[in-house]
């Protein structure tokens, strides 16, 4: 049986961090599923939201409701002000130079599509070189197969070793003059990998490439920050950051987005159409054509001052207290192999059970009011990797607690004594 | 909610940990490949069929508990059996976990299969049930892929 040896964060200091507190804010939390007390595992699939970010969205929808950049009536100028607050706040975040380099998108996937179409798409030629690791999820495979298939460019993948590392020598002897675009996920879904972002961006930048990172399962769980990271493209997701589904973000630095046609046509991002040539609105509003997702970009606003009142810190260090509590509490248990045992990992315990289907795994534990996801997590290449036909994957989340970890481990320790 | 351990029978766990005509028949002339892209489950349904009368029934393939667990009791139920009947199972078989939970369906003929009538009170889970089924259904009619999806 692999033992992880997790690395120890700098501090720990949950000591001061009132998970209760925080659950009360989460309505959800307080429910019951099949008669049991709900214990949410599966916030890597998507989290669960405070009430602040509810009333935010209904709020908008009570009391100012009305479209945004297009109408001089004061209901219209409070959405256009929180619409663009929100794009702020976002940037803030992630530490963007500007909030002009935030687009807004429906999640993470349309935002690598956004690159694929409005920049690979049009950049790459024949022969040209797009890396991604083995460790990606699928829509940061996809995208990029359709842009190998358009333009005759060739997709390279970085292998990852037994711990589920992102195979760092590997990458370095993909990477040549020929490589035009490296595309790879800064936390790994599937495995809970985070990866070193920083270095891989740089070495993508000697060779002349430009990088992306995709940081869906990052941001909700650490401080990122783009500039230091140096990317040249971040995608992230609303819903997995305690944000309402639907939104997501893209960052990019403005050379390149002020190079890239837009992806959609429409209103909103035009400057002046004439039926005999149309200019385009500035970045980022030449991406975001027609009317935007105005309600849940202003609850993905409220989501990130959610989380940056808690502090993205803190979280990262209670939810990595709880990765260490959990790893351990389930290498106890018999016969189970976690999937992802790499030394520096955000809060995703992945495993396989001797003689145990995930799927069944799944069903009693939702019996006991435990959600988890059971399956390949949109990571097929990483079940084949490791020759397992899916896993149980517990995702951990600002709100989670030792308890629902104790609980999850006697779940499956009673799953055991079914199939013994 | 009916308690799960009524679907997780002992012969469900018994089938799933040891399942009958678990190999590749070499004589079949019928073959046919089911899957379930939601949980990755693939299995394949080999068939030697002579005059109307499926003489043999294997399978191969990973899956959960329910999914292999059904997959071994349908071969064992449709071995010995006329194409008409193996359909005719199939056809029970597939209103029995479907129908909802305040109505009966009509499981007569359907024997040891109805430990499988639970699953229908677990609608993610009738997929896995119902897999081997309609893999042998798509192999009689001479299908050779299937998918649940």
């Amino acid at each position: 049986m692999a033992v992880t040896t997790l690395e120890k964060p700098e501090t720990i200091n949950t000591l001061a961090y009132d998970v209760e507190a925080i659950r009360r804010d989460f309505p959800i939390l307080s429910r019951t599923v099949h008669g049991k007390p709900l214990v949410y595992l599966d916030s890597a699939n998507t989290s669960q939201k405070p009430q602040v970010v509810i009333d935010a969205i209904s709020n908008y929808y009570e009391s100012y409701n009305s479209n945004i950049h297009r109408s001089t009536h004061h209901l219209s100028e409070v959405a256009t002000k929180a619409y663009e607050d929100a794009r702020g706040k976002i940037a803030r975040f992630i530490n963007a130079p500007s909030a002009k380099e935030v687009v807004f998108v429906r999640g993470c996937t349309e935002a690598i599509n956004l690159v694929a179409n409005s920049y690979a798409r049009r950049q790459l030629k024949s022969g040209d070189e797009i890396i991604v690791s083995w460790m990606e999820h699928h829509s940061n495979i996809v995208p990029w197969q359709m842009v190998c298939e358009e333009t005759g460019a060739v997709l390279k993948v970085v292998p990852i070793t037994d711990e589920g590392l992102f195979d760092m020598a590997a990458y370095e002897k993909l990477l040549s003059p020929r490589t035009k675009m490296v595309s790879i996920i800064h936390v790994s879904n599937s495995m809970g990998t985070i990866n070193p972002v920083k270095k891989i961006v740089e070495m993508a930048h000697r060779v002349g490439a430009i990088a992306l990172v995709d940081g869906a399962q990052a941001v909700p769980h650490m401080t990122v920050d783009v500039q230091d990271i140096g990317c040249d493209f971040y995608t992230f997701s609303s819903h997995k950051m305690v944000g309402p589904t639907g939104q997501g973000a893209l960052y990019g630095k403005m050379d390149l987005l002020k190079a890239m046609p837009p992806f959609m046509g429409g209103g909103d991002m035009i400057r002046e159409v004439t039926f005999e040539k149309t200019t385009y609105n500035s970045v980022p509003y030449k991406f975001e054509a027609g009317t935007p997702n105005i309600a849940d970009a202003i609850g993905f606003g409220a989501a990130v001052d959610y989380l940056t009142g808690v502090g993205m810190d803190r979280i990262a260090a209670w939810e990595h207290d709880l990765l260490v509590y959990g790893t351990e509490l389930l290498g106890q248990i018999d016969g189970l192999r976690m999937i992802g045992t790499a030394p520096h990992k955000a809060g995703v315990l992945s495993f396989v059970m001797a003689g145990i289907h995930p799927h069944d795994i799944g069903t009693f534990l939702d019996q006991d009011g435990i959600a988890v996801r059971t399956g390949q997590h949109c990571c097929q290449p990483v079940m084949d990797r490791f020759e397992i036909p899916a896993t149980t994957r517990a995702s951990l989340a600002l709100y989670n607690t030792r308890a629902e970890l104790d609980a999850l481990a006697v779940g499956l320790r009673k799953i055991q004594e079914i199939f013994a | 909610m009916s308690d799960l351990r009524e679907l997780y029978q002992e012969v469900i766990v018994d089938h799933s940990k040891n399942p009958r005509n678990f190999r590749k028949l070499e004589e079949a002339d019928r073959t046919a490949v089911g899957h379930n892209p939601l949980c990755g489950d693939k299995l394949a349904v080999y068939l030697d069929v002579e005059d109307g009368i499926v003489k043999d029934a294997t399978f191969q393939g990973a899956g959960c508990a329910i999914s292999t667990a059904s997959a071994s009791m349908m071969t064992e139920a449709v071995k010995g059996k006329t194409i008409e009947e193996a359909e005719q199972m199939f056809t029970q078989f597939q209103e029995m976990v479907t129908t909802p939970s305040d109505e009966e369906p009509d499981t007569e003929g359907l024997g040891k299969l109805l430990v499988f009538a639970g699953v229908r009170e677990y609608p993610a889970r009738v997929k896995c049930a119902s897999l081997a089924w309609h893999t042998v259904h798509a192999a009689l009619k001479g299908e050779v892929e299937v998918s649940t999806e």
